[in-house]
């Protein structure tokens, strides 16, 4: 599984491409048409030389167990669109060196290999940037301050709560958004990021359409109960208390859990923030070994994406290091131990009810939790749209379903949610299907389950969706 | 589920109990009202109302599934192989991509001239498009129509059956020609007559084509169950579609329908008719023109009579014509070319093409006989008329026009139709070539290929730019052998400084290499494994 040989598929590629930009012009790049030199080892890595619109080609490498990546070109994109065609052209037709043996890097590509060698080789404690506190007194300190703001913080959106409530809720579709965006400032202020982002989505609420006093119900109390939950977070159990602290946004107290395990990359998305400035990756992974479900976030600043990116399908043996709270899901990826390769196994799939169980037993370690990870099937897709209601009625739309092979249970998957998924996976979904059994994975919560990724009966390979 | 309750209710216990047996809708509309006009505070609701939120949460159930859709009809055909999908999922992620439209395209190949390419090559080797791609294909065929019948047919059943889910994608149920294996067998009498009877108009002129292919005679037959109750423009349609594979067995229904009550289905008829040089209405139409044109001279007809009416004659010339040489050239362009062997004494097309003309009559004549060789597909002919290819354009045999030589052209046999362009670009170069290598057979045969690279390679010397011949350089992305890329290596690798017109050529030669050697891999790759 570690030979360089064992090559990604193009959507794989792909799916490491920052933008859309990079994307086509990754494409573009990827037949043998620009490149020379090119070649991989053993050890997991590609290099080539790609000639450009100047006198001297760039020089590409990408280390596959990262995956990372180093070109000559001026691009602030990562990977560089060069990096994706080189990637593409390895997928395509494979980059063996003459005579099936492994080529030896040329010296520009080697001196970059060799650094990030070393580099892994330190010690996992050096390398994690979680620096020994030196100032363990003033550290305290420091977190007294904090915790005494966001209590007064907390204290305030109480009070804003019990407003809300008292005046009842009937006025808010007039009142519009200006308030809660103010409060959401003074969260910010009182470095409660987590409340602040609760109470700018409370806020969007009043114009969702029908059903929106229920929910803003749901989320007003869901955030009286996070508040209880921090003023008596002294008493509360340990995970409890570092899920509240983790939901209000600070940072774990204590290191967590690492499981070594081969982690299967089920699914990886990004979406926005409001205000469109910092995008958000989701990465979920799952324990071939432990079974045991993950979620990596990273973050792109402003106008660059994520750097991390790790391709669905692939598996990669790796430390994963749990953070406490939050129903054990959020994880940071520690040293790996081989390149991350094409996975032949499919996981296997829960019944509808067993999802919402899991979620449901999920909610006993995070209350706050909107879903639960899992993977679903056999299940056939119901495609919403105009078979439900005749022509004329007002109620002709439907919402799409999965609903299990056998029995008539279904959950409902919502077209808009969490991750505002757009339909284009969905249609992807149905066509996979084309009415048939399948397995998919997603998220399943109180709003329903939404699928990210689905394997055919007949194919271990899986398709991201979307 | 015990937990949660335990969690949730020390939080709420701290308050008042005013609000714990009311159920969620209830708490809902005291949230609606407001706790002012209640008993029990604002935390005591909240508090009841995230209790409920957490165990509604908690305890959710499936919901009852509705009707699921009828699965999809099973495709027999095989998925392309492994590299082949991957190679089409990077062609349709990069097909919005390419086109931006500006002079310079850089090095790189244009993948979206290579997806007509791959969707052409998957179709002959009998695929169906891998189900994770048809969406893709739906849009891609939604958004060009040059593409929808190849995307619609690699789509397959399962592109149809997502047709019928998606509003989007209806256009795909009303084209027809793209539902693979949905007409009936050719002798399955009774599917035939129900479909014939019930199709859509496009499922009908399928079915057509196919009981015609099967047996010619059959076609007539078929049209004239109901012929008298089809709409004009259909029966002009049903008529126009005889065209492939015009047969003797299609005379008695084409003769008949020299009779009809549309004027343009009279015309068609007779046009189809002129076609067959064994049919009666070109035997009339030769006695016409023989008693107009002889190695004597040419005398026009004097009259439009109602026999030269019903045969298909227009009377009225278009403006800035004359009547009598507008007449002439329709009987002679309806008239067998093999007719006038006899009348010349003997003489072959070229002979007769080369003989002087009475003055004023050549170019009417001429165009005449060039119009007759396109419609009887006539190559001998078509040969004489385009004349040599070295020759100056305008000296040729009333055909200067590169249209008309071009319809010439595709009468002949690709070989020989290949060496005439191949000539052609030999001695006038590539400005005026584009419309006669549009009728030249992919990829092109190999002289025709050198010949366009020479002459690429000439513009290049001459100081000229690539982008004044962006029209050839693209058709050459398309349809030159990718065998010929070696040849090209040499000119895309010639040294240059930076800048000028040099590198842009050096890079479009680049650009070129590439794409062949993408277009052969993609070929390769749909090879399938032995």
């Amino acid at each position: 599984m570690t030979e360089q040989g064992v090559r990604w598929t193009a959507e794989q590629v792909l799916a490491l491409a920052p933008d859309d930009a990079s994307r086509k012009a990754g494409a573009r790049l990827g037949g043998a048409g620009p490149w020379s030199q090119t070649g991989g080892s053993a050890s997991g890595a590609v290099w080539g030389l790609c000639k450009g619109s100047g006198s001297k080609p760039y020089r590409t490498v990408v280390d596959l167990s990262g995956p990372a990546y180093k070109c000559s070109c001026p691009s602030r994109k990562f990977p560089c669109k060069h990096a994706l065609g080189l990637l593409l052209l390895w997928a395509a037709e494979g980059l063996d060196a003459p005579a099936g043996t492994s080529a030896a890097a040329p010296d520009w590509a080697g001196e970059w290999l060799a650094e990030r060698a070393a580099k892994a080789a330190r010690p996992a404690a050096e390398r994690s940037g979680r620096a020994v506190p030196a100032d363990a007194e003033g550290a305290r300190k420091r977190a007294e301050r904090r915790a005494a703001r966001i209590g007064t913080g907390v204290t305030e959106l109480e009070q804003r709560l019990a407003d809300l409530v008292r005046g009842g809720l009937a006025g808010q579709e007039q009142a519009g958004y200006a308030a809660w965006e103010e409060t959401a400032a003074r969260m910010v202020d009182a470095q409660a990021p987590g409340l602040a982002a609760r109470v700018r989505e409370l806020g969007t609420i009043p114009s969702c359409g029908t059903g929106w006093p229920a929910r803003m119900l749901e989320e007003a109390a869901l955030l009286h109960l996070l508040d209880r939950a921090w003023l008596g977070v002294s008493a509360l159990p340990d995970p409890l208390a570092a899920t509240v602290r983790s939901r209000l946004g600070l940072q774990p107290q204590t290191d967590g859990e690492a499981v070594r395990d081969h982690w299967l990359v089920l699914a990886q998305y990004d979406t926005a923030s409001p205000d469109g400035r910092l995008t958000t990756r989701r990465i979920w992974l799952r324990g071939l070994a432990s079974g045991r479900p993950a979620l990596v976030l990273d973050f792109g600043p402003p106008g660059r994406p994520p750097g991390l990116a790790l391709p669905v399908g692939l598996v990669l043996e790796a430390e994963a290091r749990f953070r406490p709270g939050s129903a054990g899901l959020r994880a940071d990826l520690g040293e790996s131990f081989a390149p991350a390769a094409p996975c032949r196994t499919v996981p296997t799939g829960v019944s509808t009810g067993a999802a919402l169980e899991a979620y449901g037993a999920a909610l006993r370690e995070d209350p706050w939790l909107e879903s639960w990870p899992v993977v679903l099937g056999p299940v056939v897709p119901i495609p919403g749209g105009q078979q439900g209601g005749r022509q004329g009625e007002q109620q002709g739309a439907t919402a799409w379903q999965l609903a299990d092979a056998e029995g008539t249970s279904a959950l409902p998957v919502p077209l808009t949610g969490a991750g505002s998924r757009p339909a284009a996976g969905l249609w992807q979904l149905a066509a996979l299907s084309g009415g048939g059994p399948l397995t998919v994975f997603g998220e399943c919560g109180h709003r329903g389950f939404t699928p990210l990724t689905a394997w055919q009966p007949d194919s271990s390979e899986p398709v991201a969706l979307g | 589920m015990t937990t949660t309750r335990t969690t949730a209710g020390t939080t709420a216990a701290a308050t008042d109990t005013a609000y714990e047996d009311e159920t969620w809708d209830e708490l809902v509309g005291a949230a609606l009202l407001g706790t002012e006009r209640r008993r029990g505070s604002p935390e005591a609701l909240l508090g009841a109302a995230a209790v409920q939120t957490v165990r509604r949460r908690a305890g959710l159930r499936p919901a009852e599934a509705g009707p699921r859709p009828e699965p999809a009809p099973r495709d027999p055909r095989p998925e392309p192989p492994e590299p082949a999908r991957r190679r089409l999922a990077q062609l349709l992620a990069g097909r919005a991509g390419a086109g931006s439209g500006s002079g310079r395209r850089g090095a790189a190949p244009d993948l979206t001239e290579l997806l007509p390419q791959w969707l052409a090559a998957a179709g002959q080797h009998g695929y169906r498009a891998p189900a994770s791609l048809v969406p893709a294909l739906l849009d891609v065929a939604r958004a060009r129509s040059d593409l929808r019948p190849q995307a619609l047919a690699l789509a397959g059943t399962r592109g149809l059956w997502l047709a019928r889910l998606n509003p989007d994608w209806r256009f795909a149920l009303r084209g027809g020609s793209g539902g693979a294996g949905e007409l009936p067998d050719p002798h399955d009498a009774v599917g035939v007559e129900r479909l014939w009877q019930e199709g859509l108009f496009a499922e009908r002129v399928a079915l057509l084509g196919l009981v015609r292919a099967h047996e010619a005679a059959a076609g007539p037959r078929l049209l004239e169950t109901t012929w008298n109750t089809e709409r004009a423009e259909d029966r002009l349609m049903f008529l126009d579609s005889l065209r492939v594979g015009l047969s003797a067995d299609d005379e008695p229904f084409l003769e008949a329908a020299l009779g009809d009550r549309s004027r343009n289905v009279r015309a068609t008829a007779a046009e189809l008719l002129s076609a067959l040089p064994t049919s009666a209405l070109a035997g009339r139409m030769a006695q016409r023109a023989l008693a107009c044109v002889g190695p004597e001279g040419v005398t026009p007809p004097t009259d439009c009579d109602a026999g030269m009416l019903r045969d298909g004659v227009v009377k009225r010339p278009p403006a800035g014509r004359g009547e009598r040489a507008w007449w002439l050239g329709q009987l002679v362009e309806s008239a067998p070319l093999s007719c006038w062997r006899d009348r010349f004494g003997g003489l072959g097309p070229a002979e007769i093409v080369a003989l002087p003309v009475a003055e004023g009559w050549a170019e009417e004549l001429h165009a005449a006989w060039c119009r007759a060789a396109v419609r009887q597909g006539d190559a001998a002919w078509s040969h004489a008329l385009l004349g040599s290819a070295s020759a100056p354009p305008a000296a040729g045999p009333a055909t200067a026009s590169l249209a008309e030589r071009a319809k010439l052209l595709s009468t002949l046999g690709e070989e020989e139709r290949a060496a005439w362009v191949a000539e052609f670009i030999r001695a006038h170069g590539l400005s005026e070539a584009f419309q006669l290598l549009g009728v030249c057979v992919v990829p092109w045969a190999g002289a025709l290929g050198r010949a366009v690279i020479e002459a690429l390679d000439s513009a290049r010397e001459a100081g000229g730019y690539p982008w004044s011949f962006s029209g050839v350089m693209g058709l050459a992305e398309r349809c030159l052998d990718p065998a010929e890329a070696g040849r090209l290596d040499a000119l895309a690798a010639e040294p240059v400084e930076e800048g000028g017109a040099a590198a842009y050529w050096s890079e479009a030669f680049q650009r070129l290499v590439a794409t062949l050697r993408l277009r052969s891999a993609l070929h390769t790759e749909l090879t399938p494994p032995t």
